[in-house]
């Protein structure tokens, strides 16, 4: 018999979420705080360094908070997968954990029950930060039909999905040996640094030192972004003087080492899980 | 009340030489022990004694380090699923999710186990009568006293109609009232046909609760029996007595092979047996009797399940122990 109890865990998960009402604001909230403040910010000092600079005839040139919104959905589903498997933790720590572990659930549907839970959480995110982008001046989804901007929109959401659950997958397999809430935020502190600055989310890469080039290509985030930006903005803009040009196959490859990468995260968490000694 | 006289002796869990050791430390040390099926058997020690350790072994958690054990005929090694599908496991701490209905919660414990959803939904409500929290069904767990999250841990433990019921500590800081209601659940659960086996550090749970005990200390069984059996083991029944001619009787009664020792009390003495009090005490009164002392007063006092539990694990000294294992439950209830 077909065994289901992922979308146990996930309705749970899920229950978990909406009557956790600071949970739930706060994770809402945030994004919307990063566009609103850092994006405006931000935006205004750059667009202003770039005023002097002339856009070549023919190209669709986009202003910095069109260009950061998508850094900042690609932020927003990063924190919110890397602090997902915290709830694993706290389960754990509250003995909520050996229930699970004492029934006769395979222990792998916890883990893609939880990674589940955590994508639709970043699809919310993702969604509230674009309509959020786009009412306070961001340009996305521009000349678009509504037939390319439903396609557009899905194509961003699959990219964010597989995403946000190759870093969830990653979170519950390292909470699930942790014993303390501390120590996993010290870890999930270290990861965020590196994976979110060397990347493209705030800037263009080309200027990096070598070594942090090379790791900030192959870095999903990165891979996410260039996503993103394709569906988002177009294959072809300007920005920060820099011209961005992607192709289909591009975008799939990008799109491929995503997959690859969630599925890697996917046999690290299941090693974990199955290690993994609750009582 | 304690009796072994049920109607089936088939054995249902069966464990023979457990142990199990946390790096150079053996928590558990070589225990062997049978349950048989529909009875209360309990695990009583002092905290640290092994217990969670060994019940851990046996509800799947650890896995198993050295010996055998089998319950419901199903090897925990070869067959942990199908141990998994016959049991129902009652934790020492409140595993109740605090954001979770009481409804959600026997939801989710169903779908857990797979439960068809008609069979689910049936059980739930059957159960919630049982546990009389019908009334609560769209509660929170945080917003339940500390009783109804234990009846809502025994429902939830009961849920998949298990062959073996496992209560860790099933009244650990509960106040004395509730606790006696857990335990007439408790009873109600087992004649409904559910063998449960039990932890506990509280002597007088142990004694009105359960079939069979095994008192642990130190990773190992020190003795097992009805609680009856235990009391007896004492062999340290003790009778009080007034009579005509306290003196005449105390050198009567040293004569008996059965007195132990005397002691002299402001109106009376103590006679220490070395048998069952029951018995020998007829015997005693008509010794005197046929004496021509005549009886004024006349007390049978039988071991209590502390003072057995303090000779066994040897706690306390023999005669502190009324007054300090109190101390000692009160002690352990608080952490």
């Amino acid at each position: 018999m077909m065994n289901y109890g992922f979308l146990n865990i996930y309705w749970r998960d899920m229950i978990r979420f909406f009557r956790f009402r600071t949970m739930l604001l706060s994770s809402l909230l945030q994004p919307a705080l990063w566009l609103a403040f850092f994006g405006i910010a931000m935006a205004s000092s750059f667009d202003k360094l770039m005023s002097g600079v002339p856009v070549p005839a023919g190209m669709h040139a986009v202003g910095y908070l069109t260009f950061m919104a998508a850094g900042i959905i690609a932020m927003t589903s990063l924190f919110t997968s890397l602090f997902g498997g915290m709830i694993i933790l706290f389960d754990k720590n509250w003995g909520l954990m050996r229930e699970i572990m004492a029934s006769p659930m395979p222990r792998d549907h916890v883990i893609i029950g939880i990674g589940l839970s955590g994508m639709t959480k970043a699809f919310i995110q993702a969604i509230i930060i674009m309509v959020f982008g786009i009412v306070i001046g961001a340009e996305f989804f521009v000349g678009y039909t509504p037939v390319q901007i439903i396609l557009a929109v899905l194509g961003i959401l699959a990219f964010v999905g597989v995403f946000s659950l190759g870093f969830l997958f990653l979170s519950a397999g390292i909470a699930v040996t942790m014993e303390t809430p501390e120590g996993m935020q010290g870890i999930m502190t270290l990861l965020t640094m590196p994976i979110f600055f060397a990347s493209n989310a705030l800037y263009p890469v080309d200027a990096f030192p070598e070594v942090l080039k090379i790791f900030s290509l192959y870095n999903p985030m990165t891979l996410l972004i260039d996503g993103i930006r394709y569906f988002a903005i177009g294959p072809d803009f300007l920005a920060l003087g820099k011209h961005y040009v992607s192709t289909g196959s591009d975008i799939l490859l990008a799109f491929s080492g995503l997959l690859v990468f969630t599925a890697i995260m996917y046999v690290f968490a299941r090693w974990r899980f199955m290690k993994a000694v609750v009582t | 009340m304690s009796t072994s006289m049920k109607p089936e002796h088939q054995t249902i869990i069966s464990v023979k030489n457990l142990e199990h050791s946390y790096g150079d430390f053996k928590a558990v040390d070589g225990i062997s022990f049978t349950v048989k099926k529909g009875e209360i058997f309990s695990f009583l020690g002092p905290n640290g004694a092994g217990k969670s350790t060994a019940i851990n072994v046996l509800i799947t958690l650890l896995s198993l380090q050295k010996g055998e054990v089998s319950i419901a005929g199903y090897d925990v090694t070869r067959d942990p699923q199908n141990v998994r599908e016959s049991i129902g496991i009652v934790f020492q701490e409140i595993t109740l999710d605090r954001d979770m209905t009481v409804w959600e919660i026997l939801e989710f414990h169903g779908k857990l186990y797979s439960m068809p959803r008609a069979d689910r939904r049936a059980r739930i409500e059957e159960l919630l009568v049982l546990v009389e929290l019908e009334s609560k069904r769209n509660t929170r767990t945080k917003q339940l006293s500390g009783g109804m999250k234990r009846r809502l841990e025994i429902a939830r433990g009961l849920m998949t109609r298990p062959k073996v019921l496992f209560l860790d500590e099933p009244t650990i800081g509960l106040d004395p009232q509730t606790r006696m209601r857990m335990w007439e659940y408790i009873k109600g659960v087992n004649k409904e046909g559910t063998t449960i086996f039990l932890t506990t550090h509280y002597m007088d749970e142990a004694d009105l609760l359960s079939d069979r005990i095994s008192i642990i200390d130190h990773g190992k069984i020190i003795i097992s029996g009805t609680s009856w059996e235990l009391k007896n083991t004492l062999g340290r029944d003790s009778i009080y007595l007034e009579t005509s001619d306290n003196a005449a009787a105390t050198i009567l009664l040293n004569e008996l092979p059965v007195v132990k020792t005397i002691s002299q009390k402001l109106k009376g003495i103590v006679v220490l047996i070395t048998e069952d009090g029951t018995k020998t005490l007829p015997f005693i009164m008509d010794t005197l009797r046929n004496a021509g002392i005549t009886i004024g007063t006349v007390n049978l006092k039988k071991p209590s399940m502390d003072d057995v539990f303090v000779h066994y694990t040897g706690k306390e000294i023999r005669d502190e122990a009324a007054g300090k294992s109190r101390n000692i439950s009160r002690t352990a209830r608080r952490r």
